[in-house]
């Protein structure tokens, strides 16, 4: 195999922080290669310098011999470098061919253009139509947008940074099959993943990054997941255990709700029905998109629903706001970590106020007792492992996986009776992950009722009692989680809708 | 190659050092704008800012004028304040001032020619509540019909100035004023004037009134639970919805909290350096109250400091005009750019600079 990509000694400083420190390896042509390491490990900062959106500060960069250093995005493309990024950037209002359009330096004709992304949608079995508005697409579909994208400007190199976290197992199938038929083609692609086990399907080589320094190369393929999981966080991992507890007493009821968004792209929830025990913790699978963002809305109290729609503990709350509910131990944390659960700008102390001064008692008479909400989110941060230099730091300055422990750290403790969390460890690195899990577990086992709304099949599977799936605003019902086939689960996730649909 | 890296946080040194950088740099480009006009700009921007509180000839007019000016400007940018920082934007408070004004003196001349200790307060009343009920406006606009409260605030001051314009020419005419414009001059009446209490600093019933409004509206943005939903919801609308900021309820607080305080600013103003109702009496103080706001980064204190610049400009540049012969305008270009450089500067609060060698990389 020869090479196509190598970096060499690769250096990255932002103030405070070597985001990457002498990194080095090497793509072959045609080889899938997978990055793998915690939130905070340099991977991005890497992808970025290879990318052209940073500028490495020492080493450099050899593509297919020559010197290779890409001023910006656009000599990157230049070069046969495409990037598919983990957050999709396109209009939703626009077509599929009108959002490719805008991302290419000289966009043919647009029937031109719908043509070529037919032919190579069928090319490489990622069925699309150019035609179709952005908007309506699922989220899988859009990533073919992004996709495709790439792949009409031939990349020698394609980057795809967590690909698969907003995919069903079938439409990981799906991709898989399209990446392996591009490297069959020669193309090299450069993996980014958390998920072990795809990366042992799918990748030919792994670089391992820790805390910005390369700690370790391997053939996934016969390396265990445990292994690679350990040389990422350099540490044994703490797997979660499950303990199943006797159903407790009905704690929230959730009957025929219906729900149409203010938003226009939201998802409507139809006649959605859920119950919820004391000890429980029931697993909400889905593709994003599918309702998550409004099932917790209206359990949160931030959308009010009809009369009855929603009981907690014997009570009628549909009426009832955010504070309401957690006066009565009802406690939510929503998916975006940055602008919905936390404001980017504020202190973690004033992030602590923010949901908590009704259960902590953090008030009196309406002023806010500033010390004891800074001890309260100092409490957070030691229990929940967050690093960070102090309760004063703001939110936007903690990583993905620490700004997310800060956020479940800070409902758990308030001592919820129902939790409910929507993708509590996306973007989390693999040990905050498994403590993230744990410290749901503990909530379950001390007697309160989970809900958690994720896309990680295994983190369901792992920790729920009972899983039922969200689809475009139906929820499936909910089924013994124990037991349940990949096949079951992505029938439940997608089959459902075309049943329905059969009728 | 000059570019701005983002700060993980907000530079507590930046956000001090830019207002006074932003002030020292409009001394220097405003000095070079004197120059090209013919002036010498060390003598223009002594002028400005030095004589009014120093020079022997017109200290002792102009310094009890800087409290005089700034009062009503910080009453009153206190109060936009706090819609700014809950991206509120109430454009309108010259309206609010204006209505103020002509709500307290319209109670108080209805009661002429009565002599009671009660009525000088009834007028105060009177006057926050007029400013209250313009900005309610808007306020019901924007929570009903989800009307921009820019465009409506904004508006609704040249529908104030036109019922000013009738009142100093019709129900509020001074009946023994010979038909001449403009009302009974209030602060020659006892029981409706606003006095300087202290004799030859300026300081009236107004600028208690400012000094209260900073330090209440201290308290309120950080001590108070109202005050911290008002920053989350300017940081961050989706978290305050999350946090149970019923937005709506916060509209109606933001919009009548400026409202009352610029109709009280207006309501000292008539019953004590204005006098009177009249077709000028409108002066822009609730619009440069907009800059004052901006150039205090909405801080209480900040907006202290600002309003006591401002002021100082104010008067500075009428001697200035006096002295001389600058144009007016060149004053209000000078100001502006005052403005301008403050919010450009900005940057610098949230983005490092970083001079990239283009080359290296």
């Amino acid at each position: 195999m020869t090479e196509l990509l190598k970096v060499v000694g690769l250096t990255r400083e932002y103030p405070g922080v070597r985001a990457n420190d002498d990194v080095s390896f090497s793509i072959g042509t045609g080889e899938v290669h997978a990055l793998l390491g915690e939130n905070g490990a340099g991977k991005s900062t890497l992808v970025k310098m290879i990318y052209g959106l940073e500028k490495p500060d020492a080493g450099f960069m050899k593509l297919r011999g020559g010197s290779y250093t890409p001023a910006n995005p656009q000599a990157a493309r230049a070069a046969g470098v495409a990037m598919v990024f983990q957050h999709f950037s396109l209009f939703e209002a626009l077509n599929v061919a009108e959002n490719v359009a805008l991302g290419m330096e000289n966009p043919p004709k647009m029937r031109e253009l719908a043509a070529s992304i037919r032919q190579v949608s069928e090319n490489y079995g990622l069925p699309l139509d150019p035609d179709r508005i952005v908007g309506d697409l699922s989220a899988g579909e859009r990533q073919r947008v992004e996709i495709i994208r790439c792949l009409l400007q031939d990349p020698k190199l394609l980057i795809m940074d967590e690909p698969t976290s907003v995919l069903t197992p079938q439409e990981v199938e799906i991709l898989f099959k399209t990446l392996r038929k591009l490297q069959s083609e020669g193309t090299s692609i450069l993996y980014i993943s958390h998920k072990l086990e795809e990366i042992r399907a799918l990748c030919d080589e792994a670089t391992i990054l820790r805390l910005g320094k390369v700690v370790g190369e391997c053939d996934p393929k016969t390396t265990t997941a445990r292994d690679m999981a350990e040389m990422m966080v350099g540490q044994t991992l703490h797997v979660p255990s499950r303990e199943s507890s006797e159903a407790g007493e009905m704690l929230l009821e959730v009957k025929d709700l219906d729900f149409a968004p203010a938003n226009p792209f939201g998802t409507r929830l139809k006649n959605v029905s859920l119950k919820l025990r004391a000890g429980e913790i029931l697993g909400i699978g889905g593709v994003a998109g599918n309702g998550q963002d409004e099932l917790l809305s209206v359990l949160s109290g931030e959308a009010r629903t009809d009369k009855g729609a929603i009981t907690f503990d014997g009570q009628d709350v549909s009426a009832l706001g955010p504070n309401a509910r957690r006066r009565i131990g009802l406690l939510t944390a929503p998916e975006e970590r940055l602008g919905h659960a936390a404001a980017p700008n504020m202190s973690l102390t004033e992030n602590a106020a923010l949901t908590a001064t009704i259960r902590k008692k953090l008030s009196k008479n309406n002023f806010l007792n500033w010390k004891k909400t800074e001890s309260f989110a100092r409490e957070v941060i030691k229990a929940f492992d967050v690093r960070t230099p102090g309760p004063a730091s703001a939110a936007r300055s903690l990583s993905g996986g620490n700004l997310q422990k800060f956020v479940i750290g800070r409902e758990v403790l308030q001592d919820p009776k129902v939790f409910v969390v929507n993708q509590p460890t996306w973007g989390v690195d693999a040990s905050a992950a498994a403590d993230i899990r744990q410290a749901l577990l503990d909530l379950a086992a001390g007697g309160a009722g989970v809900i958690v709304i994720s896309q990680d099949l295994d983190e369901l599977m792992e920790i729920s009692d009972h899983f039922a799936a969200l689809n475009e605003g139906t929820l499936t019902a909910p089924r013994k989680a124990k037991g349940l086939t990949v096949d079951e689960i992505g029938l439940m996730m997608g089959g459902a809708h075309d049943l329905e649909a059969a009728q | 190659m000059i570019t701005f890296v983002k700060r993980p946080q907000p530079s507590k040194f930046w956000t001090i050092a830019t207002p006074v950088l932003a002030v020292i740099l409009t001394m220097i480009l405003g000095g070079l704008l004197f120059a090209a006009m013919g002036k010498d700009p060390v003598v223009a921007i002594r002028t400005i800012f030095w004589d009014p509180l120093f020079n022997d000839q017109f200290a002792a007019y102009s310094r009890p004028q800087l409290l005089v000016k700034a009062a009503p400007l910080i009453l009153i940018a206190i109060g936009l304040s706090l819609g700014f920082k809950a991206g509120i934007w109430n454009i309108g408070a010259e309206g609010q001032y204006i209505i103020g004004a002509l709500t307290g003196a319209s109670v108080g001349l209805a009661l002429y020619p009565l002599d009671a200790w009660w009525i000088f307060p009834l007028m105060v009343i009177a006057g926050a509540l007029g400013g209250f009920l313009w900005a309610m406006i808007p306020a019901i606009l924007k929570t009903r019909f989800n009307t921009n409260e820019i465009l409506v605030s904004l508006m609704l001051v040249y529908v104030a100035e036109q019922i000013l314009a009738s009142a100093a020419l019709g129900f509020l005419r001074n009946p023994e004023g010979n038909g001449f414009p403009g009302s009974r001059n209030l602060s020659q009446i006892p029981a409706m004037s606003n006095p300087e209490l202290i004799s030859g600093t300026g300081a009236h019933w107004g600028v208690v009134a400012a000094f209260a409004a900073v330090v209440a509206a201290y308290v309120l943005i950080n001590k108070h639970m109202l005050g911290f939903q008002i920053r989350l919801t300017g940081e961050s609308p989706r978290a305050a919805r999350f946090a149970g900021v019923k937005d709506r309820l916060l509209v109606v607080f933001c919009l009548g909290t400026a409202g009352a305080l610029a109709g009280l600013a207006g309501l000292f103003e008539v019953t004590g350096p204005a006098g009177q109702i009249s077709i000028d009496f409108g002066a822009g103080y609730g619009f440069t109250a907009i800059i004052v706001a901006f150039l205090g980064r909405l801080h209480p204190v900040g907006i202290l400091l600002a309003g006591l610049l401002l002021a100082l400009t104010f008067i500075g540049g009428e001697l200035a005009q006096f002295m001389l012969g600058l144009p007016s305008a060149a004053i209000q270009v000078f100001q502006g750019m005052l403005l301008m450089i403050l919010l450009a500067m900005d940057i610098l609060v949230n983005y490092r600079v970083m001079i990239v060698n283009k080359e290296a990389a």
